[in-house]
């Protein structure tokens, strides 16, 4: 238990008043800039880092924390509250978390997704605490083929959210595969649908589909249904911010397993947070159907927030374990706090615990510092962020239009960014008016780029001998899984059909 | 009891708004001299390479009183020609500066870009780092003739992974393959988009050997994790106790450059200023402190010999390219 004697160090040095101010900043401030639409954590961290240089370094790192955590905690309230995600690893908390809100259970999704949060932050930090060098030799184990299989498994797995119409589904997806192919293809440098432009070169940014989509699609959509439907000028907000037993006896498991799928993910370089929110997502959705849950898809389903969220979570715990043990930055976010630790001199990487083991336990004890104060600020600020759906619909949507431009041009400043978010808007509000899914999309878009890379990286190794794919045990496994799950799905898909017949 | 929770959350916002749009005011201002405000373009996301870069600069400038303000605008994109061609556009501007380097040289030459490093004022070469050649500890290659030998027979077999197409990586693999009669077209180079994941294709055992930063993987090296065989650097660099290629018989040599360029179009005076102002910022304690923390080269070079530099390096990049045929 030497971990845990540190760790108390760790904790007698953050400790102080002075310290709890910093926190307490620093968390407000990264809520504040993560819930503008299109600003995420990402961006919250690199605003707000020069600010911390002045500090010194306990201090900087425990207003960190707050940032950290803050900026996390913002993508998902701007989700639920106006659907614009401010990152894509809040993708899957908006599905249901939107849909919790506009049947006035905003305070309600807000505090479900505090309190997830704080489960999987603290599970995953906990369990870097305690086995951060052990965990960061998972990481190594994954080549391309393992990627490639972890692609086709999450896929699979998430191909629930296709499931009420496969054609809607599967058009969907095929919308989002085509956005993800616009770029410059890495394995090989050559520009795809670029039509010339090198502003195109990068791709279309996830967040600019994502908020063009779900936030702008929305605009639209409500604007072409002003005068034909019934007027209702505001969202009732009828729940309290406050969850009763049965709430938290249906969340709490929701919450865990959130946390299983996303604390492993947090390791590995590719994929990010996106894939485990999503997993944690599809399997609620098919948890969901099993139980004939009729609030998923519908008034919002409190589980199908709360895994998502926990997971999200857990993922950014773990992140900093692998960027604290192994120097690896496994998100844009942690890019930008490796900048940060470089800056009061320290390295992250495998050496990083015998040359500054002081500053790192002080670092891992602010994360849990910052964890207790968001979870505590946030709670009572549930009901007041809520709130903000009181403001009349033409005004609430006004807003949205612009913090969503907004948002999207601070992170690039393009121009051409702009344009690309009104036309899939305008996709966006076509597919809610011909009934398709927005989920499929979202998903091709992350998933996508990422299956193909792998496969391509895959056998540029093997120099084309499909024989990789399934070289490893874990490649192995995962195809096995997937095959059992398959054949389930159909065993019940057949029995489903024969009762009906009857 | 309402009206002052809307007022709150409603001045919130307001003052964020305010806040950004400030920030906004600020870069799209008009021209200002340099001395009072000078604004320094990142061609890279927060948290990409020309980003730590310019902020390095942007706190030099500052702390050592070079400049009353000095602010960091970040233009993303393509290697950093999205920031090359936005800086262009703007000519005449004096009070404003481009972080630049190797990788958008590399950039340019694969992406066919309309900008080029002929549109733009060198100012500064300010600091070098340098790429290794590195195998995990456990890799049956001990040194570099191991590697070449099993490469020259096997080049397809053989993978090399490291950073995006057009990086130094990149360039520099290609440059040793020829320099040792492997056809460069031959080489199976894996392309990573950061130096993060092509460290853990090599840990993974994905790829053969590696291409990467050298201070990216130095603790790695350190910590007896991955071995390097061999480093770019023309010369053996102090406190690194790694051979070069040129010392080993490979005659290949590139470093990962970085400086300031300014816009097209200023005048000579403007010019002398900006280089002034540099000179200024590379001598502040800060500044030689980076150096220090980011194990840069200090390569303070400017005015013609460094004009003949870019020259150079542009006819290699070139070059490599070509042989690559992209």
């Amino acid at each position: 238990m030497e971990q845990l004697e540190l760790l108390m160090g760790g904790f007698a040095s953050a400790l102080t008043p002075i310290n709890l101010l910093w926190v307490l900043i620093g968390a407000l401030l990264g809520t504040a800039v993560g819930v503008l639409p299109g600003l995420g954590s990402a961006m919250a961290v690199a605003l707000l880092l020069p600010v911390t240089f002045s500090l010194e370094p306990t201090a900087a790192f425990i207003m960190f924390a707050g940032i950290y955590f803050g900026g996390l905690f913002g993508d998902s309230t701007s989700g639920i509250l106006l659907n614009t995600p401010g990152h894509s690893s809040a993708i899957a908390s908006t599905f249901e978390g939107h849909r919790m809100a506009k049947s006035g259970q905003a305070a309600k999704a807000l505090v479900t997704c505090a309190i997830g949060a704080f489960i999987g932050g603290l599970i995953a930090t906990t369990l870097v605490v305690f086995f951060a060098p052990t965990l960061v030799k998972m990481a190594t184990v994954f080549g391309p083929a393992e990627y490639f299989a972890l692609a086709v498994f999450a896929f699979l797995a998430i191909s629930a959210v296709v499931s009420e119409s496969v054609i809607r589904g599967i058009a969907a997806l095929g919308i989002g595969l085509a956005l993800a192919l616009v770029g410059i293809d890495g394995p090989s440098g050559t520009a795809r649908f670029t039509v010339g432009m090198p502003q195109l070169f990068d791709g279309i940014s996830v967040i600019v589909i994502t908020v063009g989509l779900l936030a702008l699609g929305e605009v639209f959509h409500i604007a072409s249904r002003i005068h034909r439907d019934p007027v209702a000028t505001r969202i009732e907000t009828k729940g309290r911010a406050r969850l009763n037993l049965s709430d938290f006896k249906k969340a709490l498991p929701a919450w865990l397993r959130g946390t299983a799928f996303g604390a492993p993910f947090g390791l590995i370089p590719a994929g990010g947070a996106e894939v485990p929110t999503f997993l944690a997502y599809g399997t609620e959705k098919q948890l969901a159907k099993r139980r004939d849950d009729p609030e998923f898809g519908t008034t919002g389903s409190i589980r199908g927030l709360a895994a998502p969220e926990a997971a999200a979570n857990a993922t950014a715990g773990t992140a900093m374990g692998a960027l604290l043990a192994l120097g690896l930055p496994t998100s844009a976010t942690a890019a930008i706090m490796l900048a940060a630790f470089q800056q009061y001199g320290m390295q992250p990487g495998p050496l990083l615990f015998e040359r500054s083991g002081n500053l790192v336990w002080a670092l891992l004890a602010s994360l849990f510092i910052g964890l207790v104060i968001l979870v505590m600020i946030n709670i009572p600020f549930a009901s007041v962020w809520a709130k903000l759906l009181s403001i009349p619909k033409h005004y609430l949507y006004a807003g949205i239009t612009v913090f969503s431009m907004l948002g999207v041009y601070a992170v690039s400043s393009a121009v051409l960014d702009l344009w690309l978010l009104i036309a899939i808007g305008l996709i966006g509000f076509l597919m809610r008016r011909y009934n398709i899914p927005l989920a499929p999309v979202l998903i091709a878009v992350i998933l996508g780029p990422m299956a193909e890379t792998e496969l391509r990286r895959a056998l540029a190794v093997s120099e084309g001998d499909l024989g990789i794919l399934v070289d490893s045990p874990i490649t192995v496994t995962l195809y096995l899984v997937l095959a059992a799950a398959l054949a389930l799905s159909a065993v019940q898909h057949l029995r489903h059909r024969a009762s009906r017949k009857v | 009891m309402k009206k002052p929770l809307l007022n709150a959350v409603f001045g919130l916002v307001v003052a964020l708004v305010a806040a950004l749009a400030f920030v906004n005011a600020g870069t799209a201002g008009g021209t200002s001299t340099a001395r009072n405000k000078l604004t320094l373009i990142a061609p890279a996301a927060p948290g990409g390479g020309w980003d730590g870069f310019a902020r390095e600069g942007q706190q030099a400038l500052k702390s050592g009183g070079v400049v009353n303000n000095a602010q960091v605008v970040n233009v993303p994109g393509a290697g950093g020609t999205i920031g090359l061609s936005q800086f262009v556009q703007m000519p005449g501007r004096e009070d404003a500066l481009l972080a630049t380097g190797g990788v958008m040289v590399g950039a340019i030459e694969l992406g066919d870009n309309p900008e080029s490093m002929v549109d733009v004022v060198p100012i500064a070469r300010l600091a070098d780092d340098y790429a290794a050649l590195v195998v995990p500890a456990d890799s049956k290659f001990k040194t570099l003739d191991d590697f070449l030998a099993a490469w020259k027979q096997n080049p397809g077999g053989t993978s090399i992974g490291g950073g995006s197409l057009g990086s130094i990586d990149h360039l520099l693999s290609a440059m040793v393959a020829k320099t040792v009669g492997i056809d460069p077209r031959d080489v199976n180079y894996i392309a990573y988009s950061g130096g993060g994941e092509a460290l853990t294709s090599l840990l993974s055992h994905t790829t053969s050997a590696g291409m990467s930063g050298y201070n990216e993987v130095s603790d790695q090296i350190e910590a007896g994790t991955l071995r390097a065989l061999a480093i770019s650097s023309d010369e053996r660099l102090e406190g690194v106790d790694v051979p070069t290629f040129k010392e080993q018989g490979v005659d290949a040599a590139m470093s990962n450059w970085r400086g300031f360029v300014a816009t097209p179009g200023i005048t000579g005076e403007a010019k002398a200023e900006l280089i002034r102002i540099v000179g200024e910022m590379r001598s502040s304690d800060h500044w030689q402190e980076a150096l220090k923390r980011n194990n840069w080269t200090d390569t303070f070079t400017t005015g013609e010999e460094f004009e003949q530099y870019i020259n150079n390096e542009v006819a290699t990049a070139q070059q490599i390219v070509k042989d690559l045929g992209l």
